[in-house]
């Protein structure tokens, strides 16, 4: 367990919750941090004040890793152009893409996100893509140079789990990219679940921001988060799905 | 139930006077309120008939306790569930409807709460509109600020901390031209991280024009969705074209504007009615402009300048609670703005159920922002208000309230690209 790490663009983790920081008050953001154990936040830039009036990255723990997200962005170009303004704005080289042209279920456009992917990934940024869970998508994503997947488990904000439990399954089996599952997670067992499945990471940020006591529900998340990772690791027993094993098997009238 | 609006001034003149009164009198001697002038853009749009029908259908009174236990147990509210959550049966519901609208406005925009102001450039206006301080026949000191003016007010404001903005005029095309409106724009992008408009509607190509001079968010009130009182209430000019209006919030999308808000003005009409047309207007737009940011506000009707008595009638705190928790239930994606038109404790209290927007260090006058933020006496003319307000906390006290409510206040949520 100890050398279990997240791997993402080269960049070491050994927390493997990510913490949102958009949708509760910056004076708890250090909290989180550390009741998370988080080592990577994502901001959004379009949130980030020009004055010196409260300025969430003063809130942000130093040696956090910062996530810039391109939230407000309706197409790849307009996703570039955020994620280069955040660079500008000292905000490191790693980028979470976020693409939506729908303001009512904020559901990313795959399509466009493939294409903000490769022109970023070619810019030296490490590109994280949130996306519909869809393995064509994220086999493009691959392909154009993102760092990591980041599958929806359920629309942004709705609490609802793992609404797409077997296609994120799917592309846990079959892409090499850690999988970080984003969007939707409501519960810390939700968390766990994800995580025992294989997801290399969980990202939450509503699921905080509503809980009654936001540094206890960061807490609880790390420790699902812990629990499900060992569970993974140490390799689930199996689940028998119908009935019990029977006793006399059915080929048992084999002799030779 | 009704507000008294006619007021007349003794500087009219004979002619005008008689014209108004005309106008108020005789329905024969106005325009006819359904016909596009010389000028307005004609969109092809179904939206305007789908809104009129579902409104025109709509029948209040047969809604009953079981249909609001049913539409707030429901997981999406429709259509139907809103319509009941919006009548007389929900009043006894406020509670339990407010406490799902919290949910909603949490699991949807967390604890944040958006802060902005409007600026007001000019009040001179066209058009008689019987319960606005700024129309044509009330007597007011009426003023346009030059571009060096509009620079000065700006500066006042940003540097109180404000990084979202709403520039708005009368309407007047005359005095207050496109061009006129898109520089005041220009230098607003040199100040504000987000720049918006509330001005008279404009066609398509003239909404793409003030997007490229900066703006990203369009505001429209409809005033009243019911088009027969309309008639009653806008008797001249421009504005009393009714389908114009309705159609602005489509144009400026396809002027490629990022978002829109969209509202009637409470206590003019059948606020039931009203509302549900509001709701319906930007249901539909989001439905065909997904990509559409949208919000809705709920201005409820005050006293203007020389007309101390115009009131919302039987808009009540509690029904405009209503009708705020029925729009988050039904829309809880859509952005609800409250306005000084409402007190401080209405606005401490709605931002913690449906709210996500509330204006502060707000002035509705022209060029008086030196003078209201600084108590500095102004050394050139100012111009008189829309309407009074009730709330006028500044944009630091309305920051430390937000905050002391639990909320986190966000000075701007765009990136203009």
């Amino acid at each position: 367990m100890k050398d279990d790490k997240l791997i993402i663009g080269g960049h070491e983790f050994s927390s493997r919750f990510i913490l949102g920081s958009g949708k509760y008050s910056l004076s708890l953001i250090e909290a989180a941090v550390k009741y998370a154990g988080a080592e990577i936040i994502t901001l959004a830039v379009r949130r980030t004040n020009s004055k010196e009036h409260e300025n969430i990255l003063d809130y942000i723990p130093e040696g956090v890793t910062l996530l810039p997200n391109t939230s407000g962005a309706r197409n790849a170009d307009e996703a570039v152009r955020i994620a280069r303004l955040a660079r500008e704005l000292g905000c490191g080289d790693f980028v979470k893409i976020e693409i939506m042209r729908d303001t009512k279920y904020l559901l990313p456009d795959n399509q466009e996100t493939v294409r903000a992917t490769e022109i970023l990934a070619k810019e030296g940024f490490v590109v994280m893509p949130y996306m519909y869970p869809d393995l064509n998508t994220a086999r493009d994503l691959v392909n154009a140079g993102a760092a990591s997947v980041m599958p929806l488990a359920s629309p942004i904000g709705s609490n609802k789990g793992l609404a797409t439990r077997d296609f994120i399954q799917i592309l846990i089996d079959e892409i090499d990219l850690p999988i970080i599952v984003d969007a939707g997670i409501g519960r810390p067992s939700q968390a766990c679940e994800a995580m025992e499945m294989g997801a290399a990471a969980v990202m939450s940020n509503t699921a905080l921001a509503t809980a009654g006591d936001l540094p206890v529900m960061a807490e609880a998340f790390k420790q699902a988060i812990e629990a499900g990772r060992k569970a993974y690791l140490s390799g689930l027993g199996r689940v028998l799905t119908r009935g019990a094993s029977p006793s006399d098997t059915l080929t048992g009238f084999l002799h030779d | 139930m009704e507000n008294h609006y006619f007021v007349d001034s003794d500087k009219l003149s004979g002619a005008a006077l008689k014209k108004k009164h005309e106008l108020e009198t005789d329905p024969a001697s106005r325009t006819d309120h359904m016909k596009y002038m010389e000028g307005m853009e004609q969109i092809k749009s179904d939206i305007m008939d789908k809104v009129m029908t579902e409104m025109k259908n709509y029948d209040y009174s047969r809604y009953t306790a079981r249909d609001v236990n049913a539409a707030l147990n429901h997981e999406t509210c429709t259509v139907e569930d809103f319509k009941a959550l919006l009548s007389p049966a929900a009043e006894p519901f406020l509670e339990k409807m407010a406490q799902r609208a919290k949910l909603e406005t949490q699991k949807h925009f967390g604890n944040t709460v958006y802060l902005f102001t409007p600026l007001y450039i000019a009040n001179y206006c066209e058009n008689y509109c019987v319960y606005c301080g700024f129309n044509c026949y009330n007597d007011i000191k009426r003023m346009k600020l030059n571009m060096e003016q509009i620079e000065h007010e700006m500066k006042v404001i940003a540097d109180s901390g404000m990084e979202e903005i709403l520039i708005l005029t009368g309407e007047s095309r005359a005095k207050s031209s496109v061009e006129y409106i898109g520089e005041a724009c220009k230098l607003a992008r040199k100040y504000f991280r987000m720049v918006g408009v509330e001005v008279y509607p404009l066609n398509t190509d003239e909404y793409k024009y003030l997007h490229e001079c900066g703006v990203d968010y369009v505001t429209v009130f409809q005033e009243t969705y019911d088009s027969d009182r309309y008639e009653q209430l806008h008797l001249l000019g421009h504005k009393r074209v009714w389908p114009y209006r309705f159609e602005a919030q489509e144009r400026a999308l396809m002027g490629g504007m990022r978002g829109i808000a969209c509202s009637a003005l409470l206590g003019l009409s059948d606020f039931r009615k009203d509302a549900l047309a509001s709701a319906l207007h930007v249901y539909y737009l989001q439905r065909k402009y997904p990509q559409a940011e949208i919000s809705l506000s709920c201005p409820r009707l005050r006293p203007i300048i020389n007309n101390d008595e115009i009131n919302p009638l039987d808009v009540h705190e509690r029904q405009l609670c209503q009708i705020l928790c029925a729009y988050r239930i039904f829309l809880p994606f859509c952005g609800i703005t409250v306005s000084s038109r409402e007190s401080e404790e209405f606005r401490n209290g709605i931002v913690k159920i449906a709210a996500t927007k509330v204006s502060a260090g707000v002035s509705t006058g022209i060029g008086d922002h030196e003078s209201k933020y600084t108590g500095k006496e102004s050394e050139s003319a100012e111009g008189d208000e829309q309407f009074e307000i009730n709330d006028s906390r500044s944009f630091d006290k309305m920051y430390r309230d937000m905050s002391e409510e639990g909320l986190q206040p966000v000075l701007n949520d765009y990136l203009y690209v």
